[in-house]
């Protein structure tokens, strides 16, 4: 029969079910790591397709920071209800009762013990071998080398210089008790990509990153919704003003950007219009150059 | 026809490629040190708007600038904090760009150090490689060994970026004497198509523009050319193979075999045949999430569903029947090796070819590739970074096609079972003959499959009826088995012992028989290959099992 081509999103979308399944197929106790941001929305997307009609061969981990937006939690419940998926949620219960929070300890520390160390202790605690994310290979530097199917050691922990080579579409799973791998089936998307491919599949995505009024205070050049544990420093005011998240982080930490796009379709030609990488209002990868490389070390996405 | 409310059947068209919609290239990119790699690309992100604003006013504010612009573009693409510091890079990046017709993704590899195990890691995915040389400096031994690799690991397009043009004042004699050094060396690249571009990354000139400064080139600019560029390596055109990688069984109505098209089409309807199992069906649905499909093709990821309830897994590979893969034991294959530890011929490996993992082992290096000079030497081991030509033992018969037929099938990699890394990448060169009068040289245990009974008989099992034509029976007879088949004349209804032993075959049974021949009462040792060894001589002293010669000394004349 004649030659044929996909589109880019389907033969995407045809990359990482393949991935998903071979998770499925090669590891004993596999975990999806669900942030209830557009890239692990899209994974999940994904997921439902790769086992259809089946169910879902592995349950959706969320680490919970409570510093998350309560409208993001609400919409977690709900989705999750709604397709029959089984959700774990896993908190860093011990650093929180030690006092663990962001205005502290600063953002880096912070991040540091209630999202990498509840992440590694949370696969630890559950004995997962494979825990997929979302993450993508266009969204920092450092993850331009990483492999879909990435080696963690005991503790977690990467190691860049020595990773398994990677060919055609063969993934290399197999570990030893103890150890983890963790799988990006996304690694070749970009983030227009995944706001095409939402807008194609139209995926149910949380409220908070579409645009509407918010009461914010202006910090820099970020603008931080005010919610119930955002603490203002001195001077701030709060304001009214249309905005909208580009990343979900927890509410003291990640900064709305001023927009009207209130529908996916206003989101894209928005992305065309100005390009400023999804994690730069995040403030986690300012603290340091190449910082988001550190945290990978330590085992953070 | 059936009652039962079908799922609604999806038009082929919300998969395949509609007019203004985007398709994919993916190529690799190398080049030695200082060529020019980094900024070369770094400009197709900047020009294609690839690279984020932020990004870029990082690298405009970054203290390292060893350009001679405002901005040095090759920094946008430097991964790694310690590569950073030490200015190189040293592992396979992913970049991505696009433009309103194509999303490109390329596989950056970096020119010097490992450069054979990144160089054939970013070169497997990649439908085209551009091969950066310094119009100063000309074609180095690294640029043969760049176009070598690349055409080993199949990749057809091949496109040499002159760079550095500005310094070479824009001249046509220096791009054609490079081109003609370079053309030179394409016989031994197996005939890749070779592309010859000039171009000054830094400038410009050529990237995304056609350059005014250079009139007397007359081709496309490089984005010009690879957003045009025919992908004729596309899977879907060659035979179907579809690798089978799970099972979804959510009831008990319904048995699905999910995978990707490896290559080639599948459609409802068609008789296919698992291999290596040699179980027979017609698909009976192909499913997707967003609905049914009548046809499917590579890389489109479904799941099928078949007429008869036959014991499929995970492994197993579904073809049409009239097309089948290579399927055996042996195989010749070329090796690259990726691990620090070197390959040791006899040990026991894992064969990792789609989704099948199978024990296997080296049985011999036969040769090893300078990739300098691009000739062949004999070898009897294999080092990091290191390609040659190995023959292969595997413990199972595995479903496969030549590298060179198909990228897909043709591919594994080699697993260490004990450390699980992964050490070495191979590309399938051709199946080797069972070796039926040798013994071989390692004892496996498995049992014999259908497909394996049809390689060594040359024919699968089938009745065939002479109903209206008896006087045809023996006539026939002669003439398949002249032609070496295992062929024999049933007039009355026999008992299936009695049938088999007219068929001349050595029946195993753990069955007790009349008459049988009692191998049980033997004095037979433990270990199993010991044991089986011994049968086989008290079936040579009961002259029941002749060797061939004796046989042909028999009959002769
Ligand atoms: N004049 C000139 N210099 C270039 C050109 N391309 C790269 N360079 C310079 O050559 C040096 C090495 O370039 P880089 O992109 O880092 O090389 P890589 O090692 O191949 O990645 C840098 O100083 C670049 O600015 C070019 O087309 N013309």
């Amino acid at each position: 029969m004649a030659m044929a081509q996909l589109s880019h999103l389907r033969a995407l979308e045809a990359e990482s079910i393949h991935i998903l399944r071979e998770v499925a197929a090669q590891f004993a106790k596999p975990v999806l790591l669900y942030s209830i941001g557009k890239d692990s929305s899209v994974l999940l997307h994904l997921s439902r397709k790769a086992f259809h009609p089946g169910r879902l061969p592995f349950p959706l981990l969320h680490i919970d920071t409570t510093y998350e937006y309560p409208e993001l939690i609400e919409f977690r419940d709900r989705f999750v209800a709604e397709i029959g998926a089984r959700l774990l949620v896993y908190t860093n219960t011990a650093a929180i009762e030690q006092g663990a929070n962001p205005y502290d300890l600063g953002t880096a520390k912070c991040c540091g013990l209630l999202r990498t160390r509840a992440l590694v202790e949370g696969l630890k605690h559950y004995g997962f071998d494979a825990a997929l994310g979302g993450a993508r290979r266009d969204e920092e530097r450092s993850r331009a080398k990483e492999r879909v199917f990435s080696f963690r050691d005991r503790q977690g922990q990467w190691d860049p210089k020595n990773q398994r080579p990677e060919l055609w579409n063969l993934f290399n799973g197999r570990v030893d008790p103890g150890e983890s791998i963790r799988v990006f089936p996304l690694s070749n998307w970009t983030e227009f990509d995944v706001w095409q491919y939402i807008n194609l599949e139209n995926i149910a995505l949380a409220p908070l990153y579409f645009a509407r009024p918010r009461t914010v205070v202006v910090r820099g050049e970020t603008l931080i919704p005010v919610e119930q544990n955002v603490k203002l420093l001195p001077g701030e005011q709060p304001q009214q003003i249309m905005c909208r998240m580009r990343s979900l982080g927890c509410t003291p930490c990640s900064g709305a950007i001023r927009s009207d796009a209130d529908t996916v379709p206003k989101i894209i030609a928005e992305l065309f219009s100005f390009r400023r990488s999804e994690r730069e209002n995040r403030i986690i990868d300012h603290d340091q150059d190449g910082s988001m490389e550190l945290k990978k070390r330590e085992g953070y996405f | 026809m059936a009652a039962i409310a079908q799922p609604q059947t999806l038009s082929l068209s919300h998969f395949e490629l509609q007019p203004g919609e985007k398709s994919i290239l993916r190529f690799s990119t190398a080049g030695s040190v200082d060529d020019g790699k980094s900024t070369l690309i770094g400009r197709l992100l900047f020009d294609s708007r690839g690279a984020f604003d932020d990004q870029i006013e990082a690298v405009r504010k970054s203290p390292i600038n060893r350009s001679s612009g405002a901005i040095d573009f090759s920094l946008l693409t430097d991964g790694l904090r310690a590569e950073r510091e030490q200015g190189i890079t040293i592992d396979v990046a992913y970049r991505y760009f696009s433009t309103s017709r194509r999303k490109f993704i390329i596989a950056d590899t970096p020119g010097h150090e490992q450069y054979t195990r990144n160089m054939a890691t970013g070169a497997s995915t990649a439908d085209a490689a551009v091969i950066l040389v310094d119009a100063r400096k000309g074609v180095l031994p690294q640029s043969r060994r760049h176009a070598s690799i690349s055409a080993l690991l199949g990749i057809r397009h091949l496109i040499i970026a002159v760079n550095k043009m500005d310094l070479a004042g824009y001249s046509r004699s220096v791009f054609d004497a490079i081109r003609r050094d370079f053309e030179a060396l394409s016989p031994a690249l197996r005939h890749p198509w070779l592309t010859f571009i000039p171009v000054s990354a830094l400038e410009g000139d050529n990237v995304v523009e056609r350059s005014p400064r250079m009139a007397w080139y007359q081709g496309p600019a490089l984005l010009e050319f690879l957003e045009n560029l025919d992908v004729d390596s596309s899977q879907s055109d060659l035979p179907a193979r579809f690798p089978v990688q799970y099972v979804i069984r959510p009831h008990l109505d319904f048995r699905g075999f999910a995978g990707q098209l490896a290559s080639g089409w599948l459609a409802t309807g068609d008789r296919v045949v698992a291999l290596p199992s040699g179980h027979t069906s017609r698909i009976k649905e192909i499913v997707t999430f967003d609905g049914h499909v009548d046809r499917a093709f590579a890389p489109m990821s479904v799941t099928v569903t078949l007429e008869d309830e036959i014991d499929i897994s995970r492994g197993d590979v579904l073809t049409h029947v009239n097309a089948v893969p290579e399927l055996g034991r042996r195989v010749e294959a070329t090796l690259v090796w990726m691990s620090a530890a070197d390959l040791e011929t006899g040990k026991t490996y894992l064969l990792r070819h789609g989704p099948n993992e199978v024990p296997a082992r080296v049985t011999e290096v036969i040769n090893r590739l300078d990739v300098d000079t691009l000739t062949r030497r004999p070898a009897g081991a294999l080092r990091l970074n290191d390609i040659g030509l190995a023959s292969l033992e595997f413990a199972r018969p595995v479903a496969f096609d030549c590298y060179h037929d198909n990228r897909r099938t043709g591919a594994f990699v080699l697993v260490d079972p004990l450390t699980n890394l992964t050490l070495a990448a191979g590309m399938i060169e051709r199946r080797l003959e069972a070796q039926r009068r040798r013994p071989t040289a390692s004892f496996i245990a498995d049992r014999v499959t259908p497909p394996e009974r049809t390689e060594h008989f040359g024919h699968t099992a089938a009745v065939v009826t002479l109903a209206s034509r008896p006087n045809l029976l023996e006539p026939l007879e002669r003439m398949l088995f002249e032609l070496g088949a295992h062929v024999v004349v049933m007039r009355q209804p026999v008992s299936p012992l009695n049938a088999l032993l007219e068929a001349g075959l050595l029946v195993l049974t753990p069955l007790r028989v009349p008459g049988a021949l009692s191998a049980g009462s033997l004095q037979l040792p433990d270990d199993s290959e010991a044991a089986c060894k011994e049968i086989l001589e008290y079936l040579r002293g009961e002259g029941i099992l002749r060797t061939r010669s004796e046989y042909d000394a028999g009959e002769g004349i």
